[in-house]
C-alpha cells in the first residue's frame, strides 16, 4: 500500500486500542459460533479486518514487522487442519468428517462441551484470514 | 493387506524415503540402498514359485472401495509371476548397473530412484492385480513414471519430445482400455478378471463383445509398441540407458504383451482376435526389423528391434489363441510356449545388450556406428557380451534366442493347418513374412557387433579415449550374457516351473486337468524345415550384411515427410494450433466481456428452465407484508444502485456500492438473520477496503469509450438479470410443492451436532464437506492471486536489473 504522508495522529492512536478490540471480539465471535452467531468464517473476517485497520493506519512495513509472517502459509496451515480433522475420524474407523461432542467438567469453566468441529472451525478460520489478508497484501504491496 | 499386498507396495513407500537420503547420505550412492529391495522382493517371488509350479493360483484382497467394488485384489498365476519375477530380477540388475552408470555427483539420484521405484510397484501392480480398475490404475502409472524417466534429462529438448509422444500415445491406449474394461464390467456386473473368465458364455453373446475386444487391444498395442503405436519407443530412448534396459525393452513395453495374454482365455474365442493379433504382430515384426537396419544409433537399432521383437511375440501369441478353436490343442498350443520363452529370452539377451550400448556411449561418448570401430580389443568383456547377445538375438546356436527362434518358425509353419487358414494365402504369407523378418534382424545383429567391436579405430573421432567399463557396470551384463548361454544348454529349468503355469494361465483349454502340458524345448530335432529356415536366414543375412553399403541407400525411398512420426508432429501442432484460435476467439482478456458470457448464459439456462417448466407464478400470499422499515431501505438500495450505476467518479461508485451492501445486512437483521447480518457486514467493510486498493490501479474511468453498443448489451444484460433472478424469487416463494429441508435442521443440530446455532452447526457439520472445498476454492484463489502479481512484479524487476 502506499504510504499515506499526512500524519493520521487521532486514526493511529484509536487503532492502537480498537485494533485489541476487534481481535478479541473476534475471538469471542470465533468461540461462540457453535450455540451464537459466529463462527469460524465471520470470525476470521473479522480478524482480517482488524488487521486491515492496521493497515490503514499504518502502511505495509510496519504491519510486515507486527506480524512477520506470510499469510499464504496461514491458509495453507488452515486447509492442513481442516483436512487432517476429516481424516481424524478414519482413526475411529468413522467416514470423513465425522464430527463428536461431549461435555466435560473442565476447571474454572464448570461444565463445558468440547467438539471436534471446533478444530475443523479452527481450520475454517484460519484460511479465511489467511486468504483475505494475502489478497489484500499482494494488491497492496503492487506498484 | 497381507504380505503380498505390501510387497507390491514396497517400492513406492521406499520411494517417499529415497529423497531424504539422497540429500543427507551423499558419501554413499542412493543405489545401494535402492538396491536391496528388488534383492528381496525376487527372492520372495522365487518362493512363490512353489505354488504355481503345482499349478495352484494364490488369491488375496485388500478393501478399497467395496462398495463401487473396485479392491485391490491380488491373483497370483504363473503368468502374473513370470512377469513380477522379470520385474524385480532385471530391475536389480538395472539398479546396480544404473549405481556405476550414473555419477553421485552429476545426477539427481534422487529423483532418478524415486521414478524407478514408483515404476517397479506400478508394473507389478498391473500384473498382480485381478481387479480391472486397479490395474488400470497402475498402468497409467506406469505410463507416467515412464514419462518422467524419460523426461529424467529434461533439460534436452529430444527428452521432452520423446517423453511427451510417449505418455500422449500409451495414454491414450490406456483410456481406451479403460472403456474396454467398462464394457465388461457392464456386462459381468463385476471388475474382476477371474470372474470375466467365469462367465464367458455371458460375455461372447454380448453385442459389447468385439467392442470390448478392440478397446482393450489399442491399451495393448499402444504400450507394447505395435505398428503404428511403435513411433514413440524409439524417442524414448533419450532416456538413460539403465531405463531404457529397465522400461523400454524387459518390462513396461511387455504390459501389452500381459495384457493380450492374461485377456486371452475371454477374446480368444473369436477370429477377429486371432486374426487383429497376428496380422498387427506380423507387420509390427516385419517394419521393426527392416527399420532397424536403416539406423545408425546404436540404441535406435535396439529400439526398432524391440519393437520388431515384440511384434514377434504378440504374433505368437495371436496364433496361439487358435489353440481354443481348433481340436489339437496342444499342436498350437506350442506357439504360446514359443511366446512365453521368447518373452524370457527377450528380456535377457535385450538386457545385456542395452546394457553394453550404454557401457559404449558411457565409454567413448558416442553410440554413432559410423564412428565406433575397432573397440574388440580395449573392451574385451563388453565384446563377449555384446557378441552373446546379438547371435542370440539373430538366432544363433548356442544361445537361448536359436530355441526360440525356431520355435517361432515352428509356429508359422503350424498356420496353415489351421482350418480357417490355407497352404496357398494365409498359411504361406505367414511364414514367408516372418522369414524374412529374421533376415533383416540377422543383418542388424550383425551390425551391432561388427561396426562397433571390428574395423579401424578413430580415437580422434570419439569423444573419450574409450577403455573397459569398471567392473560394477559390467556384472550386469554378465549375468544376463550367463543366462543367455544356460537357457539354451539347459531349458528345462524354466519349463515346469515358469512355462508351463504361464501357459495355464493363457491358454487353459491346452492342458487337462491331472495332465501336463509337454513342455519340449531341445536345440536339435532333426532335418526340419525349421532348420532349413534358419540357414536361410545365416546364408542371406550374411550376403545381406556383406552387400549393406550397396543397398542401404535404398531407405531413402521412404520421405520422413509421409512416416507416422510426421503425421504425429502435424496432427499435435493441427490440434494446438486450433484450440489457440479458439480460445482467442473467446477470451479477449476484458472482464467485461467475461461478464457478458457468465450473465448471458445464466439468463438463458435459466430462463428457458424456468419458461419449459412453466414456473412462472407471482403468488404473494405467504409473503410478509412490507413494512415501513423495508419500505426506506429499499428506496436506499435503489438510490445506491442508481448511483453506482451513473456515478461519474469511480470513487463514488466504490461507496455506493458499500451502501448498498450495509443496507442488505440491515435486511437480514430485520428478518432475524444474525449470522448473514454479520457476514454481510464484515464483508462489505473487507471488500470496501479491497476496493480501495485496486482503485489505486486502475486507468481513469472514461465514459467517452463506452459506445452505444457497449450500453445497449449492458443494458439487455443487466435487464435480463434482474428479471430472471426477481421471476426466480417470486417462483421459489410461492410454490411449496417440496417440503423445506430446514426442519430437519432445526429438530437435529442440538440433539446430533450438541450446537444450538443452526447455519454454523450446519457449516462445519451438516455440510462439513461443502465447507472444505469452499476454503480449498478460497485458497487456491489466493495462491493465484499471489502468483499472478508476485510473479508479474519480479519479472519486471529482473528486466530492470538488465536493463
Amino acid at each position: 500500500m502506499r504510504k499515506i504522508d499526512t500524519n493520521d495522529m487521532l486514526l493511529q492512536v484509536t487503532t492502537k486500542i480498537t485494533a485489541f478490540i476487534i481481535l478479541l471480539f473476534s475471538l469471542h465471535l470465533f468461540l461462540a459460533g457453535h450455540n451464537n452467531p459466529g463462527g469460524g468464517f465471520i470470525g476470521g473476517l473479522m480478524s482480517a479486518g482488524a488487521v486491515v485497520l492496521l493497515l490503514l493506519a499504518y502502511d505495509l512495513k510496519t504491519v510486515r514487522r507486527i506480524l512477520p509472517f506470510d499469510f499464504i502459509y496461514v491458509a495453507g496451515v488452515g486447509l492442513l487442519v481442516a483436512i487432517l480433522t476429516g481424516m481424524g475420524s478414519f482413526l475411529f474407523g468413522a467416514p470423513f468428517l465425522s464430527h463428536a461432542f461431549d461435555y466435560f467438567q473442565l476447571p474454572f469453566l464448570g461444565k463445558t462441551e468440547l467438539a471436534t468441529a471446533v478444530l475443523f472451525d479452527i481450520g475454517v478460520y484460519l484460511v479465511v484470514v489467511g486468504v483475505t489478508m494475502t489478497i489484500i497484501q499482494t494488491i497492496g504491496e503492487k506498484e | 493387506m497381507q504380505l503380498i499386498h505390501f510387497a507390491i507396495l514396497s517400492p513406492f513407500l521406499l520411494a517417499f524415503v529415497v529423497p531424504f537420503l539422497f540429500k543427507y547420505v551423499r558419501r554413499i550412492h542412493t543405489g545401494w540402498f535402492v538396491l536391496i529391495l528388488p534383492i528381496l522382493l525376487f527372492t520372495y517371488f522365487i518362493q512363490l514359485l512353489q505354488i504355481t509350479s503345482n499349478g495352484r493360483t494364490l488369491f488375496s484382497q485388500a478393501e478399497w472401495i467395496p462398495s463401487l467394488g473396485m479392491n485391490f485384489t491380488v491373483y497370483v498365476d504363473g503368468l502374473s509371476l513370470l512377469f513380477a519375477l522379470l520385474i524385480t530380477g532385471i530391475g536389480a540388475l538395472v539398479v546396480l548397473y544404473s549405481i556405476f552408470y550414473l555419477s553421485k555427483e552429476k545426477e539427481q539420484l534422487g529423483s532418478f530412484y524415486t521414478y524407478l521405484l514408483m515404476f517397479m510397484t506400478a508394473m507389478l501392480g498391473v500384473v498382480l492385480s485381478d481387479n480391472m480398475v486397479v490395474l488400470y490404475l497402475f498402468w497409467e502409472l506406469t505410463s507416467i513414471s515412464s514419462f518422467l524417466l524419460i523426461g529424467y534429462w529434461y533439460k534436452r529438448e529430444r527428452s521432452r519430445y520423446g517423453a511427451t509422444k510417449s505418455l500422449l500415445i500409451t495414454v491414450f491406449g490406456g483410456l481406451a482400455m479403460l472403456g474396454g474394461f467398462i464394457l465388461i464390467y457392464l456386462i459381468t456386473d463385476s471388475f474382476s478378471i477371474r470372474e470375466a473368465v467365469n462367465q464367458l458364455q455371458l460375455i461372447m453373446a454380448s453385442p459389447y463383445f468385439i467392442p470390448a475386444m478392440v478397446l482393450i487391444l489399442l491399451g495393448a498395442f499402444t504400450k507394447s509398441a505395435q505398428f503404428p503405436f511403435y513411433i514413440w519407443l524409439p524417442d524414448a530412448m533419450e532416456a538413460p540407458t539403465p531405463v531404457s534396459s529397465y522400461l523400454h525393452s524387459a518390462t513396461m513395453v511387455k504390459a501389452g504383451i500381459y495384457l493380450v495374454a492374461r485377456f486371452s482365455p475371454i477374446f480368444a474365442i473369436s477370429e477377429v482376435w486371432f486374426w487383429t493379433i497376428s496380422i498387427v504382430g506380423l507387420i509390427t515384426l516385419f517394419w521393426g526389423s527392416f527399420h532397424a537396419v536403416r539406423q545408425n544409433d546404436l540404441k535406435a537399432i535396439l529400439a526398432f528391434s524391440t519393437v520388431s521383437q515384440l511384434g514377434m511375440i504378440m504374433l505368437m501369441l495371436g496364433v496361439g489363441a487358435a489353440a481354443i478353436h481348433e481340436n489339437n490343442p496342444a499342436f498350437f498350443g506350442a506357439a504360446v510356449l514359443a511366446a512365453i520363452f521368447h518373452l524370457i529370452n527377450h528380456a535377457t539377451f535385450k538386457g545385456s545388450l542395452f546394457m553394453a550400448a550404454g557401457i559404449i556411449d558411457h565409454e567413448t561418448g558416442t553410440r554413432d556406428i559410423r564412428k565406433l570401430g575397432g573397440l574388440m580389443t580395449i573392451m574385451p568383456i563388453t565384446f563377449t557380451i555384446t557378441l552373446i547377445g546379438t547371435f542370440s538375438m539373430a538366432g544363433l546356436p548356442p544361445f537361448n534366442g536359436f530355441l526360440s527362434k525356431e520355435l517361432f518358425f515352428t509356429s508359422m509353419i503350424r498356420i496353415s493347418d489351421i482350418s480357417f487358414t490355407d497352404v496357398s494365402t494365409w498359411g504361406a504369407v505367414f511364414p514367408a513374412i516372418a522369414w524374412l523378418a529374421s533376415v533383416f534382424t540377422f543383418i542388424y545383429s550383425m551390425m551391432i557387433v561388427f561396426k562397433t567391436f571390428r574395423g579401424r579405430l578413430n580415437v580422434d573421432q570419439l569423444e573419450k579415449k574409450p577403455h573397459e567399463a569398471p567392473i560394477g557396470m559390467l556384472i550386469p551384463p554378465i549375468i544376463l550374457a550367463a543366462l543367455v548361454v544356460t537357457f539354451f544348454f539347459f531349458p528345462n529349468i524354466l519349463a515346469y516351473s515358469v512355462i508351463e503355469p504361464a501357459i495355464q494361465a493363457i491358454i487353459p483349454e491346452a492342458i487337462q486337468t491331472g495332465s501336463r502340458f509337454a513342455v519340449k524345448i531341445e536345440a536339435w530335432h532333426g532335418f526340419q524345415p525349421e532348420l532349413y529356415m534358419t540357414i536361410g536366414v545365416v546364408a542371406l543375412g550374411t550376403i545381406g550384411y556383406l552387400t549393406l553399403s550397396k543397398w542401404r541407400p535404398m531407405y531413402n525411398i521412404f520421405k520422413e515427410k509421409w512416416s507416422f512420426n510426421a503425421l504425429y508432429d502435424r496432427s499435435l501442432i493441427g490440434v494446438e494450433k486450433g484450440s489457440y484460435r479458439l480460445t482467442n476467439s473467446y477470451m479477449t482478456g476484458f472482464l467485461r466481456d467475461y461478464l457478458v458470457y457468465v450473465f448471458g448464459f445464466m439468463i438463458i439456462v435459466l430462463g428457458s428452465v424456468m419458461f419449459y417448466k412453466q414456473a412462472f407464478s407471482f403468488q404473494t400470499e405467504h409473503a410478509a407484508s412490507i413494512g415501513t422499515y423495508e419500505a426506506i431501505l429499499s428506496l436506499v438500495m435503489v438510490a445506491a444502485t442508481v448511483t453506482t450505476v451513473f456515478a461519474r467518479s469511480r470513487l463514488t461508485a466504490i461507496i455506493a456500492l458499500g451502501v448498498m451492501g450495509y443496507t442488505l445486512s440491515l435486511f437480514f437483521v430485520i428478518f432475524r438473520a444474525p449470522d448473514l447480518a454479520l457476514t454481510q457486514l464484515i464483508i462489505e467493510t473487507i471488500s470496501v477496503a479491497l476496493f480501495l486498493l485496486c482503485f489505486y490501479h486502475l486507468p481513469k474511468l472514461s465514459l467517452k469509450q463506452k459506445t452505444r453498443r457497449f450500453k445497449l448489451t449492458n443494458l439487455i444484460i443487466s435487464l435480463g438479470v434482474g428479471v430472471v433472478v426477481t421471476c426466480l424469487a417470486f417462483a421459489s416463494t410461492s410454490q411449496q410443492s417440496l417440503d423445506t429441508i430446514s426442519t430437519y435442521f432445526i429438530e437435529n443440530s442440538y440433539k446430533l451436532a450438541g450446537g444450538d446455532n443452526i447455519v454454523n452447526v450446519i457449516l462445519v457439520d451438516f455440510r462439513g464437506f461443502d465447507t472444505l472445498f469452499e476454503i480449498t476454492v478460497l485458497a487456491i484463489a489466493a495462491l493465484g492471486i499471489y502468483g499472478l502479481l508476485k510473479v508479474k512484479a519480479q519479472g519486471k524487476r529482473k528486466r530492470g536489473v538488465r536493463r
